[in-house]
């Protein structure tokens, strides 16, 4: 139940340097391309999934106002869109983002017992993020894979039929997965060894 | 020329023209609330709900009634269109249910609210609206956020019309207010810390048609019913230059624009005459205000005030 | 009667590739509807087939298509939907996934008769794979000369974008859908206008569903008459079914519309019946939003007569003892489902995705979870459900978008079919509370 108290939040904009690549800036030109001139507005959704994706997995004020001054709008419009739709997170979330689906259809196929699951076993509650930043667990609206069910996706990755053993087979390769770090990421005494 | 029927009384009005604006031509009780629409602000109304009336024919043409109510702000009529107001009991009822949605989780703080005595909310829910609340959750709150040194941000009273952010968009050259997020948690916000200042920001104070945005430096200086009104002007460069000035005394206590009896404001007033112009040296007073509305500013008028039969006590008796 | 058309060769290996898709008779329509046909043939052969839009609310997309405002000398657009967010729906997810090029067919088909040259398919943002894979597909269509400019030598230019949503259930109705693809809040607009006169950037838009769409090519290929004849009456054609909930086979599968619904349920070709050997409960035969059945009254109408899958069968005995073919979403619950819980869950789900803007719809959502929300947790009073009912009936039919009316007919049909349920959680608190999640048997039995 959601509490009736709302963060009535501020952001803060830290003015930290973001910038796309130049082949990120290239691929965004043909997004925009594909809309009438004077319509680049349309290209924001697009945009801001790239975003996302490329500056760690949320939006902050610096991206967002990052990406309002790409397409020529003001940075309001940005804000206002990216807090409607519920792919776009405006606070830090993990590496991995866990979204479990908990409409109907995949309750009624034991879609609760897979979130109560993870809670345990990630020792999180919904909507709330491991200490160690590796995964973030919510619950989500169908997904539209209903004849699966019961579904969750991994940073928009599907996982269907899902059962204890797959879920623990899911977080045991994730988290080995994320151990592999990359070679800049390695100090020389990692690298040397 | 369109002829329309709105309560059984008809008028002829211009093609484009919507249902509201022919119910307000026509006057009196076929005129329906509004509290979304503002007829100053494009593409504003449609969204409280508060205004939906039927339509018992659509056109001379197509005499078929609309299957639904229909938002009359932004229903245009049809040549031959005959519209039921207070005279539909399905009408009396939608109204009655969509006070009862805004008042739902707008707080009940009319004594320490600023907007009391011309708050629209306050009219609809006194004409429309039951003594009882059938909700028993908990209202929805919001931390308070600081919008700068002029306006004051309620946001747990806030119903969301839409309307400052139409007069931010449509009087200022850069808005920074919007609606953020979706569905029930939807507000009002800037987002990021900042204040909302521009030479027209004002404004959102008039459009508010509740006490969500208040002028700060009136706040908790007087009740509005114990201010006179005087209607004024200055020459101006940034605006019109027509307000209306409210008195205790000699004393200006606020300045605002001009609101009509449907509580709009059709000539904006800068920052300037609203903010720093508060001497009766500033302006060239024209006379009192009429407050035509009914609303409850007129406070000393309240008479008989319980009459169940009668639709609209405070009206009629004001009159 | 077996009867493919959008699910054809699908089980072919490749089908995804134009290539194989070629092979296998693909594209034709192409050729025929601009070489042979004028775009007005094309929206006759529509209107002459009675498809009608399989997005949910079955208008007859010939006459749509129609409406399309062909004087205001503003470019014309064509959209497609394919923001599938209905709970219990899934179909166009699985065609998309396993045969794009028939969706691209119909477009190219469609974009013709409509005189739109742009035409953009609306996907929802979790489903990054189909995007990836219509993208794929879009760009050997390019490759192959079918889109593009002088489309087959016919002079004919047409260029298809997939836009991306970023999670709103709302978006799937049509005007929102546009004020998403402008780059804006998904918040449905008022109609009139409707987009045939003033769509995507004001001008004129034609919005339809991949299903819909996925059915032009054929009908191009075959005519309206052919179409007209499959299926049953008014409702002509096949219709994607998305079967899922407590059954053996969920999944995607094609019928010819009259197929009886108890042969559907227990058919092994179709859903195979109930799981675990089961008794029916209840159903949903047309994705949440469409008011749910009882076993009894799914197998057969108040009048005694089978209930058949078609538009028409489905909406006999109106609210009242009918329902509706919606979207198709066929969400089939078993004798322990609890109808309460699931009401609750889906009273959450809309208002979680309405998108605020008119009051009875922001307000009455969340109050009918409050509500719902406290009968599932024993805190209920017997007042509670005709306060739900009372709500309910003051969303439905007074909001812009029909969200609103989405969200109040489960809750007014649960409690039509299932008001002792509600009761026997108000009146025994302890049970409920005691009842950790998931299923289990609430409802006394024989209900």
């Amino acid at each position: 139940m959601s509490e009736k108290l709302f963060k009535h939040k501020l952001y803060v904009k830290k003015n930290s340097d973001v910038s796309f690549t130049p082949e990120t800036l290239e691929k965004i030109q043909t997004i925009i391309s594909h809309y009438p001139e004077g319509r680049q507005k349309s290209a924001l959704i697009p945009i801001l999934h790239i975003a996302q994706e490329e500056f760690g997995g949320s939006l902050n004020v610096d991206i967002m106002d990052y990406v309002a001054g790409l397409l020529n709008i003001t940075p309001i419009e940005v804000y206002e869109v990216a807090t409607f739709y519920s792919q776009f997170y405006i606070d830090p979330v993990g590496k991995y983002v866990i979204e479990v689906c908990q409409t109907g259809p995949c309750a009624i196929c034991g879609g609760e017992d897979i979130m109560h699951y993870l809670e345990e076993k990630l020792q999180i509650k919904v909507g709330e993020t491991t200490e160690d930043k590796l995964f973030s667990l919510k619950g989500v609206e169908c997904l539209g894979a209903c004849g699966s069910a019961p579904v969750m996706q991994v940073n928009t990755e599907f996982h269907e039929f899902l059962d204890i053993k797959k879920i623990d087979e899911i977080i045991a390769k994730l988290r080995s997965e994320s151990e592999f770090k990359k070679p800049e990421e390695l100090t020389w005494k990692e690298r040397l060894s | 020329m369109f002829k329309v029927t709105i309560d059984n009384k008809s008028i002829e009005v211009e093609p484009g023209t919507t249902i509201l604006q022919a119910a307000r031509m026509i006057g009196g009780d076929v005129v329906p609330p509004a509290m979304c629409y503002h007829s100053e602000l494009k593409d504003s109304g449609g969204k409280c709900r508060t205004c939906m009336v039927k339509v018992a024919q659509g056109s001379v043409a197509d005499p078929r009634p609309m299957p639904k109510l229909v938002a009359s702000c932004r229903t245009e009529v049809m040549d031959g269109m005959v519209v039921q107001n207070i005279t539909s009991p399905e009408v009396v009822d939608a109204r009655k249910a969509v006070v009862e949605f805004l008042l739902l989780n707008h707080p009940l703080d009319c004594p320490v609210c600023d907007q009391a005595g011309e708050c629209d909310l306050q009219n609809l829910s006194y004409e429309h609206g039951t003594n009882t609340s059938r909700f028993e959750e908990e209202k929805r709150t919001y931390e308070k956020i600081d919008i700068g040194n002029l306006i004051q941000f309620h946001p747990n009273r806030c119903i969301l019309c839409y309307r400052c952010v139409y007069a931010a968009n449509q009087l200022t050259d850069n808005r920074v207010h919007g609606i953020l997020y979706r569905g029930e948690k939807s507000e009002i916000s800037t987002f990021i810390h900042q204040a909302i200042e521009n030479d027209f920001s004002g404004n959102m104070i008039d459009v508010c048609p509740v006490g969500a945005l208040t002028d700060k430096t009136f706040r908790f200086k007087n009740r509005v019913w114990f201010l006179k009104p005087m209607d004024a002007h200055r020459e101006c460069t940034k605006c019109s230059g027509k307000a209306t000035l409210w008195y205790r005394g000699e004393e200006v206590y606020r300045v605002t624009g001009r609101k009509d009896k449907y509580g709009e404001v059709h000539d904006f007033i800068c920052n300037e005459c609203r903010f720093e112009k508060k001497n009766s040296s500033d302006w060239v007073i024209e006379g009192p205000r009429k407050i035509e509305s009914y609303s409850v500013i007129n406070q000393n008028h309240y008479k008989n005030v319980v009459i169940p039969s009668v639709i609209n006590p405070i009206k009629e008796t004001m009159e | 009667m077996e009867r493919k058309i959008i699910l054809e060769n699908i089980e072919i290996e490749g089908i995804r590739s134009l290539e194989v898709y070629r092979e296998n008779g693909g594209y034709k329509s192409i050729e025929k509807a601009l070489k042979t046909m004028t775009p007005d043939e094309v929206v006759n052969e529509v209107k002459t087939s009675g498809l009608r839009g399989r997005g949910g609310a079955g208008f007859p997309t010939g006459m749509k298509w129609s409406f399309i405002d062909k004087k205001s000398g503003n470019p014309r657009y064509l959209v497609c939907n394919a923001d599938e967010s209905e709970p219990g729906t899934f179909k166009d997810r699985y065609l998309l996934q396993h045969i794009p090029h028939r969706l691209i067919e119909g477009m190219i088909c469609a974009a013709y008769a409509l005189g739109a040259n742009t035409a953009y398919i609306y996907v929802r943002g979790e489903f990054k794979t189909i995007i990836g894979i219509l993208n794929e597909a879009l760009k050997e269509t390019y490759k192959a000369g079918l889109l593009g400019k002088n489309i087959h030598g016919s002079g004919y230019d047409l260029d298809i974008y997939v836009h991306t949503g970023a999670g709103a259930y709302i978006c799937g109705e049509e005007t929102a859908l546009l004020e998403s693809l402008e780059g804006k809040r998904g918040n449905p607009r008022l109609k009139p206008p409707f987009p045939a006169i003033k769509g995507l950037y004001g001008c004129p838009t034609v919005v339809n569903n991949v299903e819909t769409l996925a059915n032009i090519g054929w009908i191009v290929n075959n005519g309206g008459e052919t179409y007209s004849k499959i299926g049953i009456g008014r409702s002509t054609g096949t219709k994607l079914i998305s079967a899922c909930g407590n059954i053996n086979n969920p999944g995607v599968y094609e019928i010819e519309l009259g197929l009886p619904v108890e042969e559907f349920i227990y058919s092994d070709k179709y859903c195979g019946g109930v799981k675990g050997g089961k008794e029916l409960k209840a159903v949903i035969p047309g994705g949440s939003s469409v008011p749910i059945l009882p076993k009894n009254l799914m197998l057969k109408t108040a009048e005694g007569q089978p209930r058949l899958m078609s538009y028409e069968s489905l909406s006999e005995g109106g609210f009242i003892t009918g329902s509706m073919l919606g979207s198709g979403g066929f969400i089939v619950y078993d004798e322990d489902a609890c109808i309460v819980r699931n009401t609750y869950n889906f009273s959450r789900f809309y208002h979680h995705e309405s998108c605020g803007q008119c009051s009875p719809c922001r307000e009455g959502t969340s109050w009918m979870e409050s509500v719902l929300y406290r009968i599932e947790n024993g805190e209920g009073k017997m007042k509670d459900i005709d306060l739900l009912v009372s709500i309910a009936s003051k969303i439905e039919g007074n909001t812009i978008c029909p969200l609103g009316d989405a969200a109040a007919w489960p809750v007014g049909a649960a409690i039509r079919h299932f008001r002792s349920e509600f009761e026997f959680h108000i009146q025994n608190p302890e049970i409920v509370k005691n009842i950790k999640h998931g299923k289990l048997p609430l409802t006394p039995k024989g209900e």
